[in-house]
């Protein structure tokens, strides 16, 4: 395995070594990218894309990268390829699903979690979130707890008068508290002062639960 | 054979006792032994509700063993997930298009509260979309706080004023949870 490496670090002298844990890694520059992976596919057996996905480096430039891990099913190897995407604000990459078609699915996650544009994508639209969402979520500046946005469907806010809100990450109406023993940190309702056999108060009657 | 006039009349070896009832209690009575669950089944609550679907949960001690896939023959739908808000419009539009009566169970802390997914991606709770009945706590609860849940929606719908709403249209039913 280290003499093939070696071999492709030699025939690919536009290649760097990339500091990794597990298998070896190399970053390769965004117009090499179709090449190698295509070199890599058919004359060094890595028949197998297991995964693309995306880095959001927030303050590094460049912000985004992409990532490739694949696998050998001959020899049993992992090898993992970052390419540096050009532009930090509308971030893009050539498309690879010419050469794996389950690259399909994984850009198109890529592209909604991080807005990476996949060039050649035959197909590039939202696969988790709904079409329309107006953020990326895994994008470093998008907040866990998310932001307020109108419902996916029209009917559903005119029936409801519901939205997108952002979620409450502490409190909410069923919560841990941070501290003290732990008989007492169990999550609980916000709001014990009624229950199914003691009635709720008539002056929170109609508010929304937690808001007492 | 000759009809004689006796045919005619209350036979009480045949009829049996008479049995005075207000509407409300007979039909009632009759709604809570036949519920039709939709099992609304988007998590691991799924799996307890099957559960409570076999023999040894047995839900067909209360009469709701007939769960429809379909929202036009069921009349209690069962929310047994996490509710994203991609599958919250789902959710909604096949209450709607479930005939009246009808009741909703929000079946464990997701389809409650959201529950551990404080999260985009998540609605938090199901009752903002949809009235819910009853709300059954776990995570994901046994299928012997499904039945218990069961048994409480049972007790609700026997205090219903069904002959009142059979005369005027259903009243809609406020969302539990009051939006912004």
């Amino acid at each position: 395995m280290r003499e093939r490496l070696n071999a492709i670090l030699e025939a690919h002298p536009y290649l760097a070594a990339r500091p990794s844990a597990d298998c070896r890694a190399f970053n390769c520059p965004p117009e090499h990218l179709i090449g190698l992976l295509t070199c890599l596919r058919d004359e060094h057996g890595f028949d197998f894309l297991t995964d693309v996905t995306a880095i959001d480096h927030q303050e590094a430039r460049p912000r985004f990268e992409v990532l490739y891990h694949l696998f050998s099913t001959e020899r049993h190897d992992y090898l993992r390829l970052a390419t540096p995407c050009a532009d930090d604000q509308q971030p893009a990459c050539p498309s690879v699903t010419a050469l794996w078609p389950t690259a399909d699915w994984h850009e198109r996650e890529a592209y909604d979690m991080f807005g990476i544009r996949f060039a050649g994508h035959p197909d590039l639209r939202r696969i988790l979130m709904w079409d329309g969402y107006p953020y990326f979520p895994l994008r470093k500046e998008f907040p866990l707890a998310g932001l307020e946005t109108p419902f996916p469907s029209e009917d559903l806010t005119e029936a409801t008068g519901a939205s997108v809100l952002p979620a409450p990450m502490l409190g909410g109406p069923f919560h841990s508290a941070q501290g003290g023993p732990m008989s007492a940190r169990e999550p609980r309702a916000g709001d014990q002062s009624w229950t199914e056999t003691r009635p709720r108060p008539a002056a929170a009657e109609g508010a929304p639960p937690g808001a007492a | 054979m000759s009809t004689l006039s006796s045919d005619y009349t209350y036979n009480s070896k045949i009829e049996g006792e008479v049995v005075v009832s207000r509407a409300d209690a007979v039909i009632n009575w009759v709604r809570r032994h036949s519920v039709w669950p939709m099992p609304m089944g988007i998590a691991c609550c799924a799996i307890e509700l099957m559960a409570a679907g076999g023999s040894r949960f047995d839900i067909s001690r209360f009469g709701m063993e007939v769960m429809r896939f379909s929202p036009r023959q069921s009349d209690c739908m069962i929310v047994a997930g996490t509710v994203t808000y991609k599958m919250a419009q789902v959710v909604r539009r096949i209450y709607d298009q479930m005939a009246e009566p009808k009741w909703v169970v929000a079946m464990g802390a997701c389809a409650s509260t959201g529950g551990m997914y404080r999260s985009y991606a998540v609605l938090q709770g199901v009752d903002r979309v949809v009235p819910v009945d009853v709300y059954i706590s776990g995570c994901p609860p046994r299928p012997e706080a499904l039945l218990d849940g069961m048994m409480r929606l049972q007790e609700k719908i026997k205090n219903e004023a069904s002959t009142r709403q059979l005369l005027r249209d259903r009243p809609v039913r406020p969302l539990a949870y009051a939006n912004k």
